[in-house]
């Protein structure tokens, strides 16, 4: 008989929300992450996920007592949950870093900052994408 | 050809902030996309990032499948001496690549 055949549809690998949690778990070993200090420059829109401008800056006054000692960035539904971590120093002068990321859905970006005083901050922004970037594309 | 683009100011004041801003041409390969026939396209992308100046490391990153092809980033740091910066790129399958740019601090 021509039955109910079951369609089994592989779903790509996706981050889920618990992995974000335990990207961030993994950076911070489980200390508090509280919001602020931290500002995250991405595009509430974007068109094309495959490359998405995007801005970490960390209110700081970068001095040797009082610095950033590094930069974390993470998503919540590409197939991995880091995208980068910036490792910095009181001689940047300045607690900023660009780069471009790939994003596989519309999603939420997390930067968080560790400093020198062993606190972590963190500021997250929302963005929707129109063509994601194609993780499932046939070359 | 692996080729990068560094942009460094020539000259700076001592104690000047300036930024830096690098590119390395990188296919950045994920590892999640397959071929037609079904084959996963193993990963190709460039791990790390380093930046020295006069041998002392400065800046360093991560980076993730989820850094757009061709690697594009910016930092920013204090001058206080004349000197050589040296960037360092270093991926999967041996891909390993360096830069320099001078600068003249006054």
């Amino acid at each position: 008989m021509a039955g109910a055949v079951p369609i089994v549809t592989v779903r790509p690998a996706e981050a889920t929300p618990a992995m974000l949690a335990s990207a961030i778990r993994n950076v911070t070993n489980g200390a508090a992450v509280k919001t602020g200090k931290v500002k995250l420059d991405i595009p509430p829109l974007v068109e094309n996920g495959n490359t998405v401008p995007m801005t970490v800056s960390v209110d700081s006054p970068m001095a040797p007592e009082d610095h950033v000692a590094s930069i974390h960035v993470f998503n919540e539904k590409n197939p991995q949950p880091n995208i980068g971590n910036f490792y910095l120093g009181p001689h940047a002068g300045r607690a900023q870093v660009s780069t471009r990321v790939r994003l596989a859905d519309s999603q939420k970006i997390v930067a968080i900052a560790k400093l020198s005083d062993g606190s972590y901050w963190s500021a997250s922004a929302d963005v929707v994408v129109t063509l994601a970037a194609c993780t499932e594309e046939l070359i | 050809m692996a080729s990068a683009l560094i942009n460094v100011p020539a000259k700076a004041k001592r104690g000047d902030i300036i930024e830096i801003k690098t590119l390395m041409s990188h296919i950045m390969e994920t590892g999640y996309r397959h071929t037609a026939t079904g084959e996963v396209v193993p990963r190709d992308i460039i791990t790390s990032f380093t930046c020295r100046f006069n041998g002392a490391e400065i800046f360093r990153a991560d980076l993730f499948p989820a850094i757009s092809a061709n690697p594009f980033i910016t930092f920013f740091t204090t001058v206080t001496q004349s000197g050589k910066f040296e960037f360092e790129w270093i991926g999967d399958k041996g891909f390993s690549e360096t830069a320099s740019a001078s600068i003249t601090v006054e």
